[in-house]
């Protein structure tokens, strides 16, 4: 293997570990086959696994994920791709109403182990349609895990935890990060959902960010160590589990918490963090939360209107600077 | 050929969904089930004809008119009943109720209530059965309201490219819940005039007629099951009752529901029974065993307990616990 892989191999090799162990791991969806995905993420499966485990759909967003719901029912462990996470909208129902709600509306008779994989967020100037970061989306609705990996490593120990699970896991690959290197893994690397990483221990404010966030967040930790700010940055990783006990053990040593995330800031994840930091952490704090998020608009497409929309290292920076001065 | 005997057990199998909807239609009125009910009396031929043409392992998806359906797969009245009347001891422990019918251990995989959303479970089901290698086949029962909504036309087109064993069943009543489905649908034979467009067979039965389901159902099954492919059938039917709940169907006329009410599908199998030489005594007890069955069934449910409040915050995930964070 390779000294270091992409990410966007990661996606690949993820996959084809599971598909290697498990012959019930199939894949589907828009050009995953021999096109190799439109991001390159499934390159390989198709010569590996052949065509009856590497199935190319049409644009059929309902039937890719009905057609996995149905096959995870009935013993396969389906992976589905859907090639944009705006597209998400348009199976939307599988993902708010069928696939978190089967097991619970039959009273624990149907495990539905499934995972969609979606290509996420922005700063790629796509538009207002191509470029959303909807993980948010999905924590609206109990009874779906949230991956988020930011790094080649987690994203082929998470993928084999989200394919292994008996519940249903969205897997958000950030298109920003596709191109980012990093050591792969060992074989049998597994990294559990609902476990957040400290990827940078520091003493005066705890910094949690997500995905694409996670290296922006470094950023601004390293440039603020510069002027004796000294930033723990924690990537969440997963947003459901929610790994909170992290989030507050963190807290219980800076006292002071900023949350760095490329959605809108409405409806945004930070705030589900930041009520329970309010509601069982209050005690531990020294200063209030401040949340760095996207702003509440569309996507614009210039790189000189996205970078006002998503949170920039300068933004981040200038949050950071005033709270821990607070 | 369905002999006497065949005959005869159909019949008992459909005038014990009779009787059941009846009982669930009085239970409600009188307020011992709450929420909504959706009933298939005058439905029934289509659910016991067709299940009579299939294996005990075929997989069947319903919709939330689907008592019939759940029954005619094995679910008892006490368990449906029970279930709508929110008792413990109901079908989905009571975290279902009348939309939500399943009974997965005889492969009956859910009674769904979004318009047309489990054709592509279906689809994806037969998809399993295939890569598994199992000879099973999977079916999809659904209004004919649910052939003007995209996921029955991504589903006929996928489960066409990719030949599966799935059937489509309309249950075609000639009301999209209050209007005549003729109102709003380009061509006359909703479902049927559909396929030719996705090159699968499209047939017509008289879906009242049991014998007639049974037959056309066992035909298209065999053709699915050599590798020919899905087809469509669309059975012709009338509700007994309005849509759902205390809906008094007023916006049917008066002439059309007479008309329909003398093709009872019980009333044409007692026919064909007594035209076969069945004594007419036999019949007789059928019905009255039917009868017995269900009166045992309301007073079970009614003396069952209710379910401990607990349950509330079970079955989320597949560890049976609904824990969302660390």
């Amino acid at each position: 293997m390779a000294d270091l892989i992409t990410y966007r191999e990661a996606v690949a090799e993820g996959i084809a570990r599971e598909m290697r162990r498990d012959p019930s791991v199939v894949c589907l969806g828009e050009d995953i086959g021999e096109a190799g995905g439109v991001f390159k993420t499934t390159v390989g499966l198709l010569k590996e696994f052949g065509a009856e485990r590497v199935w190319d759909t049409p644009i059929s967003e309902q039937a890719i994920v009905g057609a996995a719901m149905g096959a995870a029912m009935t013993g396969m462990r389906p992976v589905a791709e859907i090639m944009f996470s705006d597209f998400l909208a348009c199976c939307w129902d599988y993902l708010a109403n069928e696939i978190p709600k089967v097991r619970y509306m039959t009273g624990g008779q149907v495990t539905v182990p499934l995972v969609v994989r979606t290509a996420n967020g922005g700063g790629l100037g796509f538009g207002a349609q191509h470029s959303q970061a909807t993980e948010n989306w999905a924590l609206t609705v109990p009874g779906l895990k949230i991956a988020a990996p930011a790094t080649p490593a987690d994203v082929i120990g998470m993928m084999a935890a989200a394919i292994r699970s008996d519940d249903p896991v969205v897997f958000f690959e950030h298109k920003g990060l596709l191109a980012g290197k990093g050591a792969p893994p060992p074989p049998e690397h597994v990294v559990e959902l609902g476990r957040a990483a400290v990827v940078r221990e520091g003493a005066d404010v705890t910094l949690v960010a997500l995905a694409s966030m996670v290296p922006v967040a470094l950023k601004a930790a390293s440039l603020l160590s510069q002027e004796g700010i000294d930033v723990e940055v924690v990537d969440l990783r997963s947003l459901i589990p929610l790994d909170t006990a992290t989030v507050l053990a963190s807290l219980a040593k800076t006292s002071r918490l900023v949350t760095v995330e490329e959605n809108p800031y409405q409806g945004g994840w930070g705030a589900t963090l930041v009520s329970v930091v309010a509601d069982e952490g209050f005690g531990l704090l020294d200063a209030p939360v401040r949340r760095v998020a996207g702003e509440c608009v569309p996507l614009p497409f210039a790189d000189a209107l996205e970078e006002q929309v998503i949170p920039t290292v300068e933004k981040l920076v200038a949050a950071l600077r005033s709270l821990a001065a607070y | 050929m369905t002999t006497a005997d065949e005959l005869l057990a159909l019949y008992e199998q459909m005038i014990l969904i009779r009787r059941t909807e009846k009982a669930a239609h009085d239970l409600f009125m009188s307020g011992l089930v709450k929420g909504t009910t959706h009933l298939a009396a005058g439905h029934e031929a289509i659910a016991v004809g067709a299940s009579a043409a299939l294996d005990p392992d075929d997989y069947v998806f319903a919709t939330y008119r689907g008592h019939h359906h759940a029954m005619a797969r094995g679910a008892t009245p006490e368990e449906c009943l029970a279930e709508l009347m929110s008792r413990a001891t109901g079908l989905c422990r009571a975290k279902g109720g009348s939309m939500h019918l399943t009974k997965a251990a005889t492969h009956m995989l859910g009674s769904y209530a979004i318009v047309g959303a489990h054709l592509p479970m279906a689809v994806g089901a037969a998809w399993s059965a295939r890569l598994r290698g199992t000879g099973q086949l999977a079916v999809a029962f659904f209004g004919d309201g649910a052939t003007n909504i995209g996921a029955f036309h991504e589903a006929l087109n996928l489960a066409a490219v990719w030949k599966l064993p799935v059937l489509f069943v309309c249950e075609n009543n000639l009301y999209m819940e209050y209007t005549p489905i003729a109102d709003v649908t380009a061509v006359a034979r909703p479902a049927a005039d559909r396929a030719p467009a996705y090159g699968i067979p499209g047939e017509v039965v008289d879906g009242n007629d049991v014998v007639a389901v049974r037959e056309a159902v066992a035909a298209l099954a065999r053709r699915a099951r050599a590798g020919e492919g899905p087809a469509l059938l669309e059975a012709e039917t009338y509700r007994h009752f309005g849509h759902s709940r205390a809906d008094p169907a007023t916006y049917r006329p008066a002439e059309e529901v007479e008309r329909w009410l003398k093709h009872d599908p019980l009333d044409l199998a007692r026919g064909r029974l007594l035209e076969l030489g069945m004594p007419e005594e036999r019949v007789t007890a059928a019905d009255e065993r039917a009868r017995h069955v269900v009166e045992q069934a309301v007073e079970a449910a009614k003396n069952a307990p209710p379910p401990d409040p607990r349950e509330a915050l079970t079955d989320v995930w597949a560890d049976g616990g609904a824990a969302w964070r660390t």
